[in-house]
């Protein structure tokens, strides 16, 4: 195995299992603020415990959340030197950022939210989890900004040493790019937050206990997630996919797996690329689909892979091309069961179809594939390049640290998390399971002061 | 000028860091042998558990301000420790879960595990972190195109071919072991009252013993390791305050505990640990990181500094924010002022 591969199964295995954490962090974030109002406006206790409930649960994953996004900080400088030699003077910012604008402010109000219960008076609570909020949200930003500097660099100047200097702040900071993808994350994020939600309120209602709470998770996270699911696809998702098509043309040519450059070019739905012989393998395509959704008119012309040199191909093309269509499918179903959803709760409905509970129980899985699926279709799309255009993948990596190095953390890694992920789900399981009227003897004494 | 001032600056995160994190991971190193029973731990946790993971966000963000301050460095020195620096990031993940999930699992056998786990990450971070300032100091084989990597040992020996652990650094790590524990043994004496207070206030003398030992060899290793760390101390005599402030720090240390005024002794510790880093930066400047191959390799402001637009902007957002990050500090830890432990035994 070479140095590069190492590296890069590093990284994204490393992020990969970070962001499974943040995604529902920033998502319950959201919640929790439209459940600490509701018991703010209605002054009632149930909303105020569920806030509680969820607040537990935002604690623990936001401590997972941060301990293994701690490693991702310090991977641009172990793992990929040579790009943060060159690239730190642009995207060392907003990664500081985060730092100093963020995490402070998270951290800060989160403490006070989770330990100040009795402390803070009723409105001062309320805005901590305000705050708790826009910490978490404006952190995600800020990789976004990130992100989007790699993906579509711009607002930057080479110095004579090859470093890359950045000429305007803002420039960097509104990247077209990073704004179109952060309300695509972010609305992803929201998904996964409504989904888990609504799982739970349909766990408590099909097993026939706090069915109270029941009714109130499943309310609010069906409510939250029918309208993240629609806002998903539109605009977010057809902005977002317009902008690769004209920015990134292989990226494009590789998510939908088009080979061949012709006028009214279909979608394919379902089919395994094969790149030996440049077709799509058992399709099932719509005519002139893809050419209408990038361009408004079946007509138009998608530029396929036979029009890029081949050393511009995406390098993992079908895994590209897999990542991007199961992403794509699940929001489809997405938009499908949540719209349901809604429907039945506003005839009334929802409380009592247990088949459409037993639906939502059993989709909790789905966002997080959809949301892993999603960043995998981005970072798989921007290669063979590390800084699109710029900076080849291959040039970026610590070539001082070995390929065995690499492999020995890489190995720990795998056995820490995989320590952490089992604990995780015992942790959120027992959680669940106790429910919101429980009070663990240590809570009770942890919040008493 | 952008360079002397960006020093700095990532300077005051360091300290930032080490004074605050620096108390919690004393405690954690203490609990296991201060508090005797679950009542006890609990209130020794919990003089941290509000604000620890904040303290730790002051390593992230010093990380982040280094990144894109002095790309150069970032990228040398974290490639080069990339072995300890992977196994501080274990370290700092089994720890930040064992001390928060403590209050999710209430088995006994449970919490044994994690306050272990919690203890012992606690205790090599210090030691970690104590021998990867050493090694800056003692300095790294740089070669020509600026990186260099770092085997966790070699021959224990400080020469042009060091490993991260030798003599010296462990020296390093030793002064850093004593001094958290030391820093987390008297805020413990601030925020808990009754036995352990007692407790906490007793183990204080032994470690301030041991500091005060290790400070004068290591700053003897330090000369002898690298004479050139004096050199800016002779051409600035009045910065030979930073060490009197060393003394001077240590004393008041001393003779705070030993009134009963735990705020002034943890102050002092604070101090002595601003003025020790700030020394060892003074002692270096303008170097960032000296090459044991050949002093022409080492890397130093001039050639690490980002570019000027970057600089300048970076001044605006990065006072604006910490101005801020300092408001929400000094606010939660008014909030949660006092003794934490009162209360917990009695609900």
């Amino acid at each position: 195995m070479t140095s590069e591969l190492i590296h890069r199964l590093h990284f994204a295995f490393t992020i990969t299992f970070h962001y499974l954490f943040p995604q529902l962090t920033m998502g319950l974030a959201l919640l929790i603020v439209v459940l600490k109002t509701a018991a703010l406006k209605t002054n009632g206790e149930l909303w105020d415990r569920a806030a509680h409930f969820w607040g537990r649960i935002f604690g623990i994953n936001f401590v997972f959340g941060v301990v293994t996004g701690i490693p991702m900080e310090f991977e641009f400088g172990t793992n990929w030197a040579r790009f943060s030699r060159l690239s730190g003077g642009v995207i060392g910012q907003p990664l500081a950022m985060e730092g100093v604008f963020s995490f402070f402010l998270e951290s800060a109000f989160l403490g006070l939210f989770l330990y100040g219960g009795n402390r803070l008076s009723k409105r001062m609570h309320w805005f901590s989890s305000v705050m708790v909020f826009a910490g978490s949200w404006l952190s995600g930003f800020f990789i976004i900004v990130t992100d989007a500097w790699m993906q579509h660099p711009v607002a930057y100047d080479r110095l004579p040493n090859g470093q890359f200097e950045m000429l305007s702040f803002w420039q960097l900071l509104m990247n077209p790019w990073g704004l179109l993808q952060y309300m695509h994350n972010m609305t992803g994020a929201v998904i996964t937050g409504s989904f888990v939600m609504a799982a739970t309120g349909a766990f408590y209602l099909l097993d026939g206990r706090m069915q109270n709470y029941g009714r109130t998770f499943l309310k609010v996270g069906v409510i939250a997630g029918a309208i993240a699911s629609i806002l998903i696809i539109f605009p977010t998702g057809d902005l977002h996919g317009k902008y690769v098509a004209h920015n990134q043309p292989p990226a494009m040519a590789g998510m939908e797996g088009v080979f061949k450059t012709e006028p009214g070019t279909g979608i394919v739905l379902i089919g395994q690329p094969n790149e030996e012989t440049g077709q799509i393998d058992n399709p099932i395509v719509v005519n002139d689909m893809l050419s209408f959704l990038i361009y408004g008119t079946t007509k138009a012309e998608v530029k396929g892979l036979d029009q890029i040199p081949h050393d511009q191909w995406p390098t993992a093309l079908p895994l590209l091309y897999y990542a991007y269509h199961i992403m794509a499918g699940l929001g489809t179903y997405f938009v499908f069961v949540m719209v349901l959803s809604a429907f039945l709760l506003w005839r009334k409905k929802l409380y009592t179809a247990r088949w459409i509970q037993w639906a939502l129980l059993l989709s909790f899985p789905l966002p997080y594939i959809a949301n892993t699926a999603g960043w995998m279709t981005a970072e798989l799309g921007r290669q063979p390049w590390l800084v699109y255009g710029l900076m080849r993948t291959s040039e970026g990596y610590s070539n001082t640290v070995s390929a065995s190095n690499g492999l020995f953390t890489l190995i720990g890694f795998m056995g820490l998390y995989t320590v952490l992920g089992l604990l995780f789900t015992v942790l959120i399981y027992r959680e669940i399971s106790n429910g919101p009227e429980a009070k663990p003897a240590l809570a009770v004494a942890a919040h008493a002061n | 000028m952008m360079g002397f001032i960006w020093f700095w600056l990532v300077a005051v995160m360091i300290v930032g860091y080490v004074v605050l994190d620096g108390f919690d991971l004393g405690v954690g190193v203490l609990h296991l042998f201060l508090a005797r029973n679950e009542t006890e731990r609990q209130a020794t946790l919990h003089s941290i558990g509000p604000v620890w993971d904040g303290n730790e966000v002051w390593l992230l963000a010093g990380g982040g301000t280094l990144y894109f301050a002095f790309p150069l460095l970032y990228a040398s020195a974290f490639s080069g420790f990339y072995l300890p620096l992977m196994i501080v990031l274990w370290l700092l993940v089994l720890r930040g879960v064992s001390l928060e999930l403590r209050n999710h699992l209430e088995m006994g056998v449970w919490r044994a595990l994690l306050d272990g786990i919690f203890g012992v990450a606690s205790l090599l971070l210090t030691i970690f972190f104590g021998a990867a300032l050493a090694n800056v100091i003692r300095g790294v084989p740089l070669q020509a195109d600026g990186y260099f990597f770092l085997p966790l040992w070699t021959n224990w020996q400080p020469g042009a071919n060091p490993g991260i652990l030798d003599w010296y650094t462990v020296i390093g790590g030793l002064v850093a072991l004593v001094a958290l524990t030391l820093h987390g043994a008297l805020w413990l004496s601030i925020k808990i009252s009754g036995d352990l207070e007692q407790r906490a206030r007793r183990i204080v003398t032994p470690l301030w013993i041991a500091l005060v030992i290790l400070t004068v060899v290591s700053l003897i290793a330090t000369i002898s390791i690298r004479p050139q760390n004096l050199n800016n101390y002779y051409q600035y005599p009045f910065t030979f305050v930073v060490p009197v402030g060393v003394l001077a720090s240590l004393a008041g240390i001393w003779l705070w505990n030993r009134n009963a005024q735990p705020v002034k002794a943890f102050l002092s510790s604070c101090l002595y640990l601003f003025f020790m880093l700030a020394g060892a930066c003074w002692g270096l400047y303008p170097t960032l990181l000296p090459a044991t191959t050949d002093p022409e390799r080492d890397i130093t402001l001039s050639h690490a500094i980002s570019g000027p637009h970057t600089l300048a902007v970076g001044l605006i957002w990065w006072g604006f924010g910490m101005a801020l990050a300092t408001c929400y500090t000094i606010f939660v830890y008014t909030r949660f002022k006092g003794k934490s432990d009162l209360g917990v035994s009695g609900h």
